[in-house]
């Protein structure tokens, strides 16, 4: 046992609302700059949706993450040093600018510097890139809230997965409209393809929290790191020539502060917390040929902060005796081990990532109601979750690799709790068999619904 | 464990494996990864973008609700950006907590500091400034050069028709404010106080920035102009059933709701810092209903979604109230929401029944005097019958109560031995009578009657009236039928051709029968179980129609039948627009100049544009269109124009400017200036402005625009707006009315002014639709570049706003610029103006006396010689004001001494801050008159929270303490635990500050409980400030009875094909579709941000845009981000399509405030720059949004007053060439 510590997050995707702050006020701290004008470190995408840049988890396009050779060990899928090496002044698994977005601006100016004319004057757009005249035509966000849905939805992979699964499940139809958020930031993966790709042995993963970051003064601008990053979420400067990335705020996290994006989360909806892992177990647990076994695979690789022996191991690693206590109180690691509501982001992309997500439950009993059975009733409560409006098969593409089972689990504890809590709400006898069909006792959702509903800025970070 | 490692087999991975003896650090026994030590000095790149000098907390003043606080970076002395502050005061440990406040528009604030649309330096149209220079330069003093350019017509045209298209010029500060000086200095002389106005909406948001020039209009006699009404976002209803502006909950009261319906109010884009509790409040087991036409951002988190046509709501809502009638007033008795109605509504009030074609219909209120007693306030104190009794009894708390020497210590809702008798039904003096009740759901929104039945009983004999309950009439006009009563009633739920039913609703909303039972059903159960903890969270969705009133009428009669009002977790959540400027006493006092002067003039905003823009003369049809099929033909050959002019004359609404002369001449009339003015009213020597809007002695003349943009926002019928007010370019293609359909009293005048104001001065700090329109822009410094104070309904605190850095170049604050134009208007007015004498005409006012002046709602017009006109009782009052107007910039720079010799007007009750002025003596020094200075921002916002009982214990202690006088109820208990608690600026800028429980509003924080409204009336018994002193169901003034909705009534969209010849909707096979055209609030702009904001468009689709269903975008041949042309009678704007399935087929969105100042081409259908999104809307008026002097229906600031409603407009599109022009 190599017990490390990491810092993760958690969103919780049912709270989301969608609104970009994050994505602003990050884009604030560390992005508005020259070079970095189509960079969001942080980025909200409306599912289903093409996501920024488009289309990015087309694996087969892009060729981020790993996968399995044939005697079952990891390769990065871009392929390995020889083929970068053969690759490298033409790298043709690059996303270019209109994969993000041409940025730009407007010509502000003429609003107050207009001469008198014979028309009002108007502020028209300009590329950022070349200052000359453009026209709008996609952006990070084009497809925010299902605007264009209709005319793109059909490209985003994840749809076309879930149509080879259930073929009627995702339609762009008014009645059958369904949509949720989903922020991304950098995963900090225990197991990071993009540090595997780097030529030049710039990116690293720090030792003592996790955070994968890029070397500026060693990047030589090769980008095989964007190619190896699975989730597009290395960026190139186009002014200086590095690649840059989240960082996880490590300015901010150094001296006990949250990231930027989870402090100035509206929803409320992020935690942070140290979550201990086995370094040892990481390259086994990536390399499980079952794609649908990486979730358990990656849950079995953290280490549980109560036990004695995990602890005297940390302790010996080096790891501070208030990092260990920050492990036990983790919000974190409450939610993706103790209550297993949240799951990773693609773990089929084999880079053990560690932002992860407790998938969005409403709405629950409109498909229900109208077959004359109220979704409410605690009888009903779990038949409800196979009529969610946002597809199961849809939600397990994204977080579990196709399997379902994963998914209905975690919004059976969300139903069941909102189940229990309503009696105890109505000042009424909460029913003891609703915990028990989820597998827990009734104090532990209640535990569960302070940390996801009053969630406390401390008890969040 | 033991190290069961798979070999590194990747291709190379013996040269790794060799390698690791080669290169620095450990690799892993899985060879998967090496330990590094060291390397990390290319990590200060990013530590050094991070650190910075200071951190500032301020927030954002626009017409946001968000009252956000944010932590303001300053690095090197530029601001860098803004994140939430997360210091808001606990909210308990069961509870989640208001931080971290904020959206992203707040969140990209900062970009606006140094963005290439600051206004950086004062700004004057070169053709204005050259020529004004030239008359100065001939005539040497400023007043005379504008009145030179003024008189002379040709000039006057050039440059108001050289508005809005570019040639402005620098200026400095000081000619800037002198010619602003010198016109209002000109107007006063000339034309009188009133043809001057200011407009700055949503004080709450930055008080002390809005005070400012309100003051400064204030004090020279200029009318303030309502927002809250002309935004539409001022729910009618709500003085109509409450007596109340609007009073709602905080958003942590969410948390406490069970069940919560989103109607029309689309939670995570416009609450954007509140939607977590709603998110948060569904694991607490609350059960959330979104009715919506499209699928909103909040249908997310529904475990319902219900989808009415657009505007149909309220049949929606009615046939919920059906059921819960049925089901648990009338098939089951539902003790709980039995004993509420009885002791907190008007439903066992009687009302008179008329007899009317063999049949009867609902007359007004029996009232004491009714039944012959005499006495104070008989004719304003209402009945019931006493179950106990039988006897028609006179219970306590109607306004016979408020306002009388006798009511004192009785105006409260004990009920003593009464027990107010519901219903008649089953009584054995009563019998079943026929009733009429009108409709308007057939056909195309006409009246029709309905028969339904009532029980009944003749009161006091045969000659006695007829009388039934409010209860009675309601179960008839909701369908609900009893054994025994006469008419037509529904055969079932299905019955679809009875209004009133859940079948006949879907006829209407498209929502199935069975879906509205169902959660009509599950809302009044969830209420009984939970004592009332239903909520409605209800906004601009379902507000801004014409027929508003009705929807939400139908909304709050659920909350009441449900005894849901004036609970923690229930009742109605009204968020569009609405604010609380929580030391709203202060502020008004500030902002009124009342420390002075009073009245002051105060204006309703919709009336001041529907005149001055002219959009009455485009109105082509009379009232009566609206009427009643019951109606009395009251509104016969009566316009808009024509009803507004009666409400002005009959002291029902503000008027102003008010009379067809300079109310300084008429102040300093000979003799008695008000026995004057009223015989020469009598006599007709004398008009009203409004009688003559077209007449230049009555254009209005100068506007100015602070922490607004009325052009590029809320400006209704914007090109109406331009064409006739300003005098520039249009796109308007309306036709005026034709003779025949032309107003009965006002005046038509042949040529339509184009170019009535003289002066249009605009303060922002970016170029806006309204600064480039402006003839004078002077630079603004922002939110995080001033001292303020900042408050809102969402959340119980108060805090403020403080510079980060000073304003840069030459920015000025608000209130620096208003202090330097009172000075300068009071140098330039030696020789000019002096002592002059002000005849100011105030309406009949809510609470306070008057508004017991046209007893039972019975309409006289003196005019048409219907009564005499009397000040204050038949028409306005008029008061003579003497102003000094040497002495504006001194009066404005100190407090005034009314403050303690009259105290300060709370909600009918008078703070006395006695103690407060000498304090603020000491705290602010001594300025004109030795009075206390008031000459800085932080002395405004000091006096501002010392004068405010939510901010001052002792003023509120002191409040309760004389309104328990009046109520005979004990109150001053909820403020006695802060007495002794003042809140400063120092207090509010160390972090937010909750406030006290104050008689300035109708619920309690008191033990640092939730805000929620109403629950000093359910739990003190304190009655609502209406005619009963109940929440009213039934309104019996005149005008409400002839537009058939003195009970709640469905009323369907407005139908632009009748009234203006609009297509009707539907594609038309070729080219064009007709679609019905909404203005929702946009995701990327307004509240605290704007739309021309980079981040925002760079987020967005980057300029404006269109949403519109995949059916009617395939109709016309469009694809998603192609540009088209949206084109109605009112103007032209062209846009870029956003196709989404999540629209209904027949409605477009254009989201609200998209400007024209991005991105914005040439139309192919004028070849002139698009519009605004209210380029195709405009104003229509409508009669009971009038009504004044009568109780709850009286008029105040911002309370009661037309609205500005645009949901009602269509509009064609059309795909249009690709390649644009700008």
């Amino acid at each position: 046992m190599r017990p490390m510590a990491q810092i993760a997050m958690v969103m919780n995707l049912d709270k989301c609302i969608g609104c970009h702050t994050c994505s602003v006020t990050c884009k604030q701290a560390w992005t508005n700059r020259r070079g970095m004008e189509y960079v969001w470190f942080n980025n909200v995408e409306t599912r289903p949706g093409q996501g920024y840049p488009r289309r990015y988890e087309d694996q087969e396009r892009w060729r981020g993450g790993w996968e399995l050779n044939k005697r079952g060990a990891l390769k990065l899928k871009a392929g390995g040093r020889l083929r970068k090496l053969a690759g490298i002044f033409s790298n043709p698994e690059l996303p270019e600018i209109k994969d993000y977005y041409e940025p730009w601006t407007y010509d502000y100016k003429n609003l107050t510097d207009a001469p008198l004319g014979d028309d009002y004057p108007v502020a028209r757009p300009l590329s950022q890139l070349d200052g000359k005249p453009t026209k709008v035509e996609w952006s990070s966000n084009w497809d925010d809230s299902l605007a264009g849905a209709p005319a793109y939805g059909d490209l985003d992979p994840m749809v076309e997965r879930t149509r080879q699964q259930a073929s009627d499940k995702v339609r762009f139809e008014y009645e059958q409209t369904f949509m949720f958020y989903l922020p991304r930031i950098c995963e900090h993966c225990l197991n990071p393809s993009c540090v595997a790709s780097c030529p030049s042995g710039a990116m690293y993963k720090r030792a003592e929290d996790g955070i994968v970051l890029v070397d500026q003064d060693g990047c030589r601008g090769w980008r095989m790191c964007v190619t190896g990053c699975p989730y597009k979420k290395v960026y190139f400067n186009h002014r200086t020539g590095k690649a840059e990335k989240c960082t996880l705020c490590y300015p901010r996290i150094e001296v006990g502060l949250p990231t930027v994006c989870s402090e100035t989360c509206v929803g409320r909806l992020r935690y942070l917390g140290v979550v201990l892992y086995d370094a040892d177990k990481v390259t086994a647990a990536a390399s499980v040929k079952d794609e649908k076994a990486l979730y358990e695979a990656q849950l079995g690789v953290f280490l549980d902060p109560e036990d004695e022996e995990v602890r005297r191991a940390a302790e010996s690693a080096g790891i501070p005796y208030d990092w260990l206590e920050a492990a036990r109180r983790s919000p974190v690691h409450a939610l993706i081990s103790k209550y297993r509501v949240a799951l990773p982001l693609h773990p089929e992309y084999r880079t053990m990532p560690m932002v992860w997500y407790i998938p969005p439950l409403s709405p629950v009993v409109d498909a229900l109601s109208e077959s004359g059975h109220d979704g409410e009733d605690a009888g009903n409560l779990f038949g409800a979750i196979d009529t969610l409006r946002i597809p199961l098969e849809y939600l397990a593409e994204v977080f579990t690799a196709g399997d379902v089972g994963p998914v209905r689990a975690s919004l059976e504890k969300l139903a069941a709790m909102r189940s229990h809590m309503r009696a105890l709400n109505l000042g009424e006898e909460p029913d003891p068999a609703l915990p028990a069909a989820v597998g827990m006792e009734p104090g532990e959702i209640e535990a569960m619904y302070r940390l996801l509903a009053i969630a406390k800025y401390d008890d969040r970070y | 464990m033991t190290d069961t490692q798979i070999p590194p087999t990747e291709p190379g991975a013996a040269l790794l494996k060799a390698g690791r003896f080669f290169r620095p650090g450990t690799p892993a026994p899985d060879l998967h990864s090496i330990e590094l030590t060291g390397g990390r000095e290319a990590d200060s790149f990013y530590r050094d973008r991070w650190s910075h000098d200071k951190v500032v907390n301020s927030t954002h003043g626009v017409n946001c609700t968000g009252s956000c606080r944010w932590k303001v970076y300053v690095k090197d002395g530029i601001i860098t950006w803004e994140t939430q502050q997360t210091d808001y005061p606990s909210v308990g440990p069961d509870s989640p907590e208001y931080e971290p406040r904020g959206c992203p528009r707040g969140a990209a604030f900062s970009w606006y500091t140094y963005s290439p649309t600051r206004v950086r330096y004062p700004y004057i149209r070169g053709v204005l400034l050259e020529m004004y220079r030239e008359a100065k330069a001939r005539l040497k003093d400023p007043v005379l050069a504008w009145a030179d350019l003024q008189s002379d017509p040709e000039r006057r045209r050039r440059y108001q028709q050289a508005r809005g298209k570019g040639g402005l010029v620098r200026a400095n500060w000081d000619e800037a404010v002198e010619l602003v000086a010198a016109a209002h200095v000109h107007t006063i002389k000339t034309y009188g106080p009133d043809r001057i106005a200011g407009f700055s909406p949503i004080p709450a948001m930055s008080m002390v920035s809005h005070a400012a020039g309100a003051r400064f209009h204030s004090l020279i006699g200029a009318p303030m102009l309502s927002f809250y009404d002309w935004y539409a976002d001022l729910p009618v209803a709500s003085p109509q059933v409450f007596g109340d502006q609007t009073d709602v909950p905080e958003s942590g009261d969410w948390w406490d709701a069970a069940y919560l319906m989103m109607w029309g109010s689309n939670v995570p884009v416009t609450r954007t810092p509140d939607a977590h509790w709603m998110a948060e409040a569904r694991y607490r087991g609350q059960k959330v209903v979104v009715v919506s036409p499209d699928y909103a951002d909040n249908t997310k988190f529904a475990d319902e979604w219900l989808h009415p046509h657009p505007g149909t709501d309220g049949a929606l809502a009615l046939a919920m109230g059906h059921v819960v009638l049925k089901e648990f007033f009338v098939d089951r008795e539902t003790p709980f929401f039995t004993d509420y109605v009885r002791k907190f509504t008007d439903l066992p009030f009687l009302v008179t029944l008329t007899e009317r074609d063999g049949a009867h219909v609902p007359g007004k209120f029996l009232r004491a005097s009714d039944l012959g007693q005499g006495g104070e306030g008989a004719d304003w104190k209402t009945v019931v019958l006493d179950e106990v009794t039988g006897r028609a009894v006179v219970p306590k708390g109607s306004l016979g109560f408020r306002w009388t020497e006798s009511g004192k210590g009785d105006w409260n809702l004990e009920l003593g031995d009464i027990r107010p008798q519901l219903s008649l039904h089953g009584s054995q003096v009563a019998t079943g009578v026929e009733v009429l009740l009108p409709r308007f759901d057939n056909g195309e929104g006409q009246g029709d009657v309905l028969r339904r039945g009532v029980p009944a009983t003749r009161l006091g004999g045969a000659d006695g009236p007829l009388v039934t309950t409010v209860y009675d009439l309601l179960l008839a006009q909701y369908a609900v039928a009893r054994p025994g009563l006469p008419g037509d009633w529904p055969s079932s739920y299905e019955d679809a051709d009875s209004p009133g039913t859940p079948g006949w609703q879907e006829a209407h909303t498209s929502v199935p029968a069975a879906k509205c039972v169902k959660i009509a059903r599950e809302f009044a159960r969830t209420a009984e179980r939970s004592k009332g903890r239903c909520m409605i969270l209800m906004g601009a969705g379902t507000n801004h129609w014409f027929h508003s009133e009705t929807i939400y009428r139908a909304f709050l009669a659920l909350l009441q039948l449900t005894g849901c009002q004036g609970r923690n977790g229930g009742g109605w959540a009204h968020y569009v627009g609405q604010e609380k400027c929580r030391p709203v006493t202060g502020w008004a006092t500030l902002a009124a100049g009342s420390d002075w002067s009073r009245p002051p003039r105060q204006m309703i905003g919709t009336a001041y544009w529907f005149l001055n823009t002219d959009q009455w003369r485009y109105d082509r049809f009379t009232a009566d269109v609206l009427a009643s099929p019951l109606g009395e033909g009251r509104f016969e050959g009566m316009t808009g124009a024509d009803c507004l002019a009666l409400s002005a004359r009959s002291g029902w609404m503000p008027s102003y400017p008010t009379f067809d002369r300079n109310p300084l001449e008429l102040g300093e009339a000979f003799g008695d200036p008000v026995a004057k003015a009223v015989a020469e009213l009598r006599a007709g020597t004398l008009k009203f402005a409004c009688e003559d809007p077209d007449a230049p002695e009555n254009w209005p003349r100068v506007l100015t625009l602070w922490r607004a943009n009325l052009l590029g926002s809320s400006a209704k019928g914007a090109e109406y707006f331009t064409r006739h007010l300003l005098g520039t370019q249009s796109s308007l293609s309306a036709a005026e009315a034709r003779p025949e359909e032309r107003p009965r009293d006002v005046t038509w005048r042949e040529e339509a002014p184009e170019g009535k104001l003289d002066l249009l001065l605009s303060l922002d700090f970016r170029q806006t639709s309204s600064t480039l329109l402006s003839d004078v822009v002077l630079p603004a410094a922002t939110w995080y570049e001033k001292h303020d104070l900042s408050s809102t309904d969402m959340h119980p605190y108060v805090h403020s706003f403080s510079p980060a850095v000073d304003p840069p170049w030459q920015a000025r604050t608000d209130f620096d610029t208003f202090k330097a134009l009172a000075e300068k208007l009071s140098e330039l007015s030696e020789g000019h103006l002096g002592v002059r004498k002000d005849l100011v005409a105030a309406p009949l006012q809510h609470d306070t006396p008057a508004e017991t002046a046209q007893p039972g709602g019975v309409v006289r017009d003196w005019k048409r010689g219907e009564c005499d006109p009397v000040p204050g009782k038949t028409m306005p009052n008029l008061v003579v004001v003497e102003r000094d107007y040497t002495k504006i910039g001194a009066k404005f720079g100190s407090l005034g001494p009314l403050v303690e010799q009259l105290g300060l007007p709370a909600k009918g009750i008078a703070l006395r801050p006695d103690e407060e002025v000498e304090h603020l003596r000491h705290l602010n020094g001594v300025g004109f008159d030795g009075r206390p200075a008031l000459d800085t921002a932080v002395k405004a916002a000091n006096t501002i929270l010392a004068l405010s009982g939510t901010t001052n214990g002792r003023l509120a202690t002191q409040g309760f303490h004389t309104l328990e006088a009046r109520t005979g109820q004990e109150m001053a208990h909820l403020a006695a635990e802060h007495e002794g608690k003042r809140v400063t600026y120092a207090d509010t800028q160390a972090a937010p500050v909750p406030v006290i429980t104050s008689p300035e509003w109708s619920g309690s924080e008191s033990g640092g409980r939730r805000y929620t409204a109403f629950t000093l009336n359910t739990e003190h018994l304190k009655p609502w400030h209406t005619l009963t002193g109940r929440q009213h169901f039934f309104l019996d003034h005149d005008w409400i009875h002839e537009l058939g909705e003195a009970l709640p009534v469905y009323r369907p969209p407005l139908d632009m094909n009748k009234l203006f010849g609009e297509p009707r909707i539907g594609p038309d096979g070729s080219r064009e579709v007709t679609v019905r055209y909404l203005t929702p609030h946009n995701k990327w702009s307004i509240h605290s941000e704007y739309q021309d904001n980079l981040f925002m468009l760079a987020l967005s689709r980057g300029g404006q845009n269109i949403w519109m269903s995949p059916q009617d975008a395939d109709a016309i041949g469009v694809a998603d981000n192609d540009w088209i042309e949206a084109v109605n009678r009112n103007g032209v704007v062209v846009a870029r399509a956003v196709v989404s399935h999540r629209m209904p087929a027949g409605t477009v969105y254009m989201h609200h405030a998209q400007e024209r100042t991005v991105n914005v081409p040439k139309t192919e259908t004028t070849g002139l720059r698009g519009g605004i999104h209210n380029s195709l809307t405009r104003l229509i008026l409508k009669p009971s949004h009038l009504i004044g002097g009568y109780a709850q229906l009286s008029w105040a600031f911002n309370y009661l007053g037309p609205t500005g409603n645009q949901r009602d407009e269509i509009t064609v599109i059309r795909r249009r060439g690709q390649e644009v022009e700008y």
